[in-house]
C-alpha cells in the first residue's frame, strides 16, 4: 500500500490524536487534522489529501456538520475518497454518502470500528483505492428488511451477500468464511441470478449493484418492475 | 383536610361536612346572586315605567358596560366554594390606553363568553340560585317554628320539629351541591384552567427533551469518545504482543469487553435522544426505526418539510413504541407506518397484520403514549381486536408555516 496522505476531521482531541498516531503507525501521513467542517474544507483545498476521514458530528451545531462537509467535498472534488465515522448507524447518512459521486471511494463506519485497528486501517486503504466500504451494521439492517427474493437465498448465500455488501472482494470474502475463492465465486453467481442482478466481473461494480439492490434504489429489480 | 371545592366536600364524611364551613360558604355564595335579582327587577320595573324600548336599550347598555365587572365579581366569589386559584382569562393589552384596551378585549374570546354568561346569570340563573337557597332555608325554618304557630298545639308540633331537624342537613347538602355545580359552570366558562395545565405540561415535556439532548451530547462527547480511544489503544497494544501469548489473550478479552461497552452505550444514547430526528426530521427518523425492525415495515411518510420539534419528538416516540410493540407482541408478518399532514394536523397511522389484543390498560407503553399525545392536544385511537389486525392512529394539531 502506498503511503496515503490523510486529512482528519474530529472534534474530540483525544480521538483525533489517537487516530493520527494509529494511521502514522501503519505508515500513512496525516497532512491535516482539524476540528470542524469548515476547517476540513479549507484543509482539503490546501493539502489535497488522498483521503478524508471525518466524524459526522462536529462543531458548531454538533449535528451532522462532518457529513455535510464530506458531501460538499465529494461534489467539489470528484474522486476524493471520504471515510465518514458515525457514533451510530443512520441509514439516511449511509444513503446520502452512497448517492454522492457514484458511490466509489466512499466509506461509512461506526466509530466503534476504530478499535479493530487492522480492519480499520484496511478500510481506510480500500476507500482510498476507490472502493466502497459500508459498516456491517448497515448491511445487517438492510438484510433484515426481508425483501421477498432474499428469502430464496440459502443461509450461506446470505452470509456471502452481507460480506459483499460491506465492500469486500472475493478474496476477502473467502478469507472471512474460510472457503476457497472458487466457492465464493459460485455462491456469488447464484446470488446474482436469484436477485436478478446483472453478472459483473468487477468486484466493485458488483458491490455497488448489491448495495443498490438492498437499499431498493433504482437499479434494483423491485424498482424496475 | 379541607376539601378543595364545595362539590368535593359533599362526598366527605357527613359529620365532618355538616360541621365544616362549606354549607355556610355555599349559602353566602348563592346569596351573592341577589345582585342579579336586583338588576333583573330594575329592568322589569323600567319596562313598566318607561316602556319596553327604553328598558331594553338601558339593559343592553348596562350589559355592555357591566358584563366585565360582573364576570370579575363571579370569579371573586368563586373563592367561597372553590379553593383552587382563579386566573383572569384576559390578556394584558399590548399598549397602555383605552383604545388598546378596548381593541384587545373586543378581540378576545373571553370577553364574549363573559357577556353570554352575564345574560344567563341575570335572566335565569339568579332565580335558580335564590330558589335553592329559599327552599333550603324556608322549609326547615317553617317546620322548626311550628311551636310558635297559634293554630298548632305544642304536642302536635313535635313531629314537625323532628322533621325540620332531620331535613335541615339534607337541605344543606342540596344547597352545597348546587353551589358546587354552579361553581363548576363558572370555572369552565369564566376561568378555564385546562388550557393552562396543558401548556405547562407541554413546557415540562419540552424541558425534559432539552435535558435529554444535553445528556446525549455529554455522553457522546465524554464517555463514548473515551471508550473509543481506549478500544483503539487496546487494539494497538495487541499488535505489539506475540499472538497467542497469555498477555495477548488477556488483552483481547479486555478489548472485546470495551467493544461490548461501546455497543451498549450506543444503544443507550440512541434511546436518550435520536440524533437523526434533530438532523433530518421525522421522515428519516421513522425510516430508520422501521429499518431496524425485525418485522418488515412499509414506510409511507410524506410531509412538506420539517415540523415543530415538539411534534416531531412526540410522533417519533409514538412510532418507536409502536414498532417495539409490533416486534414484541403482535406476531405480525408485516407492518406499516403512514404519516400525512391533513387539515392542520399530523395524522400518523401505524398498523400490522398480527394477532391484535393490544390493551393500553395492560401496562404497556401505550398508556404513556396516550399521555404524551394528550400534551400536544392530540388524539390517539387504538383498534386492536383479539385476532387482529392492530391499527394505531394519532392526530396531532400542527401549525404549518408556508
Amino acid at each position: 500500500m502506498p503511503r496515503l496522505r490523510v486529512a482528519l476531521a474530529e472534534d474530540g482531541v483525544l480521538l483525533r490524536e489517537g487516530l493520527a498516531g494509529l494511521l502514522d503507525r501503519f505508515g500513512h501521513e496525516v497532512v491535516a487534522s482539524v476540528g470542524d467542517g469548515a476547517a476540513l474544507i479549507a484543509a482539503v483545498a490546501e493539502y489535497e489529501p488522498d483521503i478524508v476521514v471525518a466524524d459526522v458530528r462536529m462543531p458548531p451545531g454538533f449535528t451532522d456538520e462532518g457529513l455535510r462537509a464530506a458531501l460538499t467535498l465529494r461534489a467539489s472534488h470528484p474522486g476524493l475518497a471520504v471515510l465518514v465515522l458515525s457514533q451510530y448507524v443512520e441509514q439516511t447518512y449511509a444513503a446520502e454518502l452512497l448517492d454522492s459521486d457514484g458511490g466509489s471511494g466512499i466509506g461509512y463506519l461506526l466509530k466503534d470500528r476504530i478499535g479493530d485497528v487492522r480492519e480499520f486501517v484496511d478500510a481506510v486503504e480500500r476507500v482510498a483505492a476507490g472502493r466502497t466500504v459500508v459498516d456491517p451494521e448497515v448491511v445487517r439492517q438492510l438484510l433484515s428488511r426481508r425483501r421477498a427474493p432474499l428469502s430464496r437465498l440459502t443461509p450461506r448465500e446470505r452470509e456471502v451477500l452481507g460480506l459483499v455488501a460491506e465492500g469486500r472482494s472475493n478474496a476477502a470474502v473467502a478469507r472471512a468464511l474460510v472457503v476457497s475463492e472458487a466457492a465464493v465465486s459460485k455462491h456469488i453467481a447464484g446470488i446474482l441470478a436469484k436477485l436478478d442482478l446483472p453478472p459483473a466481473g468487477d468486484d466493485h461494480r458488483r458491490v455497488l449493484a448489491v448495495l443498490a439492490y438492498l437499499r431498493g434504489r433504482p437499479g434494483g429489480p423491485e424498482e424496475r418492475r | 383536610m379541607l376539601a378543595p371545592t364545595a362539590l368535593a366536600a359533599v362526598t366527605r364524611r357527613p359529620s365532618a361536612f355538616l360541621r365544616s364551613s362549606w354549607p355556610w360558604r355555599s349559602l353566602a355564595y348563592l346569596l351573592g346572586s341577589a345582585i342579579h335579582a336586583v338588576a333583573a327587577c330594575v329592568a322589569i320595573y323600567a319596562a313598566y315605567a318607561y316602556g319596553v324600548g327604553v328598558a331594553a336599550g338601558g339593559a343592553l347598555l348596562a350589559l355592555a358596560v357591566l358584563s366585565l365587572p360582573a364576570a370579575a365579581f363571579e370569579r371573586w366569589r368563586l373563592r367561597l366554594v372553590d379553593r383552587a386559584p382563579v386566573d383572569d382569562p384576559h390578556v394584558r393589552p399590548p399598549r397602555p390606553g383605552p383604545r388598546a384596551w378596548l381593541a384587545t378585549r373586543l378581540r378576545e374570546q373571553a370577553t364574549w363568553r363573559e357577556l353570554g354568561f352575564t345574560v344567563i346569570a341575570v335572566s335565569v340563573m339568579w332565580w335558580m340560585d335564590l330558589g335553592f337557597v329559599s327552599s333550603a332555608i324556608w322549609l326547615p325554618l317553617m317546620l322548626l317554628s311550628a311551636p310558635f304557630q297559634p293554630s298548632l298545639h305544642l304536642v302536635e308540633s313535635l313531629p314537625l320539629i323532628a322533621a325540620g331537624l332531620l331535613l335541615s342537613p339534607l337541605f344543606a347538602y342540596m344547597m352545597t351541591a348546587w353551589a358546587g355545580t354552579r361553581a363548576l359552570l363558572v370555572r369552565a366558562v369564566l376561568a378555564p384552567r385546562d388550557a393552562e395545565i396543558i401548556r405547562s405540561r407541554a413546557r415540562l415535556v419540552d424541558a425534559f427533551e432539552v435535558e435529554r439532548r444535553r445528556i446525549e451530547r455529554d455522553l457522546h462527547d465524554g464517555a463514548q469518545q473515551r471508550l473509543v480511544a481506549l478500544s483503539m489503544k487496546l487494539g494497538l497494544a495487541r499488535l505489539d504482543l506475540p499472538p497467542g501469548s497469555p498477555a495477548e489473550a488477556q488483552l483481547a478479552e479486555a478489548h472485546e469487553e470495551a467493544g461490548r461497552a461501546l455497543a451498549e452505550l450506543r444503544e443507550l444514547i440512541r434511546g436518550v435522544h435520536p440524533q437523526v430526528l434533530t438532523d433530518r426530521g421525522l421522515g428519516a427518523a421513522v425510516r430508520d426505526v422501521a429499518g431496524r425492525s425485525p418485522v418488515p415495515v412499509d414506510v409511507d411518510v410524506s410531509l412538506p418539510g420539517r415540523l415543530p420539534p415538539s411534534i416531531e419528538v412526540t410522533a417519533y416516540y409514538v412510532v418507536s413504541e409502536a414498532m417495539a410493540n409490533l416486534a414484541k407482541h403482535s406476531g405480525a408478518r408485516r407492518g406499516f407506518v403512514r404519516a400525512r399532514l391533513r387539515d392542520g394536523a399530523l395524522v400518523l397511522e401505524v398498523g400490522d397484520d398480527g394477532v391484535g389484543g393490544a390493551d393500553p390498560a395492560a401496562g404497556s407503553g401505550l398508556a404513556g403514549l396516550a399521555d404524551r399525545v394528550a400534551v400536544t392536544e392530540g388524539l390517539m385511537t387504538l383498534s386492536s381486536p383479539p385476532g387482529g389486525p392492530t391499527s394505531l392512529r394519532v392526530e396531532i394539531p400542527c401549525p404549518v408555516s408556508g
